[in-house]
């Protein structure tokens, strides 16, 4: 599904992101952990290319994103997107939200968009709060309503950068539930996060950054299981972040 | 000092038929002037954040030169020129409204550029992740949130245009100020005019500035 074939970046001459590889398999739950400044949401947003690369290519269902004949909005329709700082767009409603991009990129009617928006408000367990404005839902919520969103578009894969960073601890189950749902009904998925619980439940594989390198590719029970065959960096940060 | 004011000429009558002509006139300056503005100035805001210097280029000399020159001496150029150019003169009125058009688009155009640069980062990905082109993100994400942060400034920036609508004397176009003037000149009481006139002006401007600070309330986006 997607395929990242030895990705380099740099912000001027610093190099955020070397010769970076791996691959998603359709049905795949794949979590990226590692410490801050890894590049680990750097590398996710170049999956649609919300970030350009300099070097390697990308390739999501077959479509290359770094050649120039692509259409990337057609392409960004295709792969949901979950940020995290939410970014619902606040001048909206609820609906709104989940509706805009279907009717204006997707060409679906306003009905249908509705229909298919709601059904997924509801799949998150929001649909007493369609009529709100996102500033009127706390952080869990809203971010339930990025899943949602994200969802409306029938996406191929998710891509969730952080999705419950900036919530605060009560709200983090009721997302990471969300997810955990959508995972176990074979969605793909790419997620950045430091939820090594989530990990646990449900990723299939597990890959590790740390310096802007892929330092960790492995199945997930290698990586929690057999903490002895993993490199220096990556028992430390395990050390460090499973000791709690 | 003895004033010896005099107001009792000021009725219906008078007003109806020096000073409404006069105020139609500024009124429809300030709003055509305001809509023309806000759009070329959203345009040249656009451009200046394109990042494409063929584009900068021309929108920052074209804001940074209006902005340096005082607003009569663009009236009264724009009135001298266009005559010379097109081989025939212009109305004072339909030069006034093209000039101010032109010049308010300059700081219309500042004003949006600090509104688009409101908006954060993380939108304009939010658009493009969910497949909006440049085009769209801007016309359905960014400008919507950006007009909305600014509107107090930019109508703040309209009341400073109706004041000064007032300058089109320098071409003699007929306008609010126009109107009292001629109404002085007629009944030879230019300082009961001038006084009367500055009072209309407060109250309106006056008026709208507490419009705007209650509108700033209610149209705020939930945060």
């Amino acid at each position: 599904m997607i395929q990242i074939n030895n990705v380099s970046k740099w912000y001027g001459s610093f190099q955020v992101l070397t010769d970076c590889t791996t691959r998603i398999n359709k049905g795949e739950v794949v979590v990226v952990c590692g410490p801050s400044g890894s590049g680990k949401s750097t590398l996710i947003k170049t999956v649609n290319a919300l970030e350009p690369i300099q070097k390697g290519d990308i390739i999501v269902d077959g479509i290359s994103i770094s050649d120039p004949k692509t259409n990337l909005p057609k392409l960004r329709a295709r792969v949901g997107m979950v940020f995290q700082h939410f970014e619902l767009f606040p001048h909206l409603t609820v609906t709104e939200n989940l509706t805009l991009a279907q009717i204006k990129v997707l060409g679906r009617n306003q009905a249908e968009a509705r229909t298919r928006g709601l059904k997924m408000l509801d799949r998150v367990g929001l649909m007493v709060h369609k009529d709100k404005f996102p500033g009127q839902l706390s952080g869990g919520q809203q971010q339930r309503v990025a899943i949602a969103r994200a969802l409306s578009m029938d996406p191929i894969v998710m891509l969730f950068d952080e999705p419950t960073s900036a919530l605060d601890p009560e709200m983090v189950g009721e997302v990471l539930d969300v997810m955990v749902l959508l995972a176990k009904e074979g969605m793909t998925m790419m997620v950045v996060t430091h939820e090594m619980g989530f990990a646990k439940r449900v990723s299939h594989r597990v890959i590790f950054m740390d310096n802007g390198k892929i330092v960790e590719d492995c199945k997930k029970d290698e990586f929690f299981g057999d903490p002895d065959a993993r490199s220096p960096r990556a028992k430390e940060f395990l050390s460090k972040i499973l000791q709690h | 000092m003895n004033l010896n004011l005099d107001f009792g000429f000021l009725n219906w009558g008078v007003i109806s038929s020096f000073v409404a002509k006069g105020f139609i006139f500024s009124v429809q300056l300030t709003l055509v002037a305001m809509i023309g503005g806000i759009a070329l100035g959203t345009l040249l805001a656009l451009m200046r954040l394109s990042g494409k210097k063929w584009l900068v280029m021309p929108a920052a000399f074209y804001v940074n030169t209006l902005r340096s020159i005082p607003l009569v001496m663009v009236i009264l150029w724009f009135f001298l020129l266009i005559p010379l150019l097109i081989g025939r003169p212009m109305g004072a009125e339909l030069s006034a409204i093209i000039t101010f058009t032109v010049f308010e688009a300059a700081y219309y155009s500042e004003i949006m550029r600090a509104g688009i640069q409101s908006v954060s980062k993380g939108q304009v990905y939010a658009g493009y992740a969910v497949g909006m082109t440049y085009p769209q993100c801007m016309q359905l994400i960014v400008l919507p949130q950006a007009f909305r942060n600014m509107l107090p400034v930019l109508l703040t920036q309209t009341i400073i245009l109706f004041q000064d609508t007032s300058l089109v004397y320098a071409i003699g176009a007929y306008d609010l100020l126009k109107g009292f003037e001629v109404a002085g000149k007629n009944f030879n009481r230019p300082v009961e005019t001038y006084l009367v006139a500055a009072v209309v002006y407060f109250v309106i401007c006056f008026g709208l500035s507490m419009l705007v600070r209650r509108l700033q309330k209610k149209i705020a986006i939930i945060r």
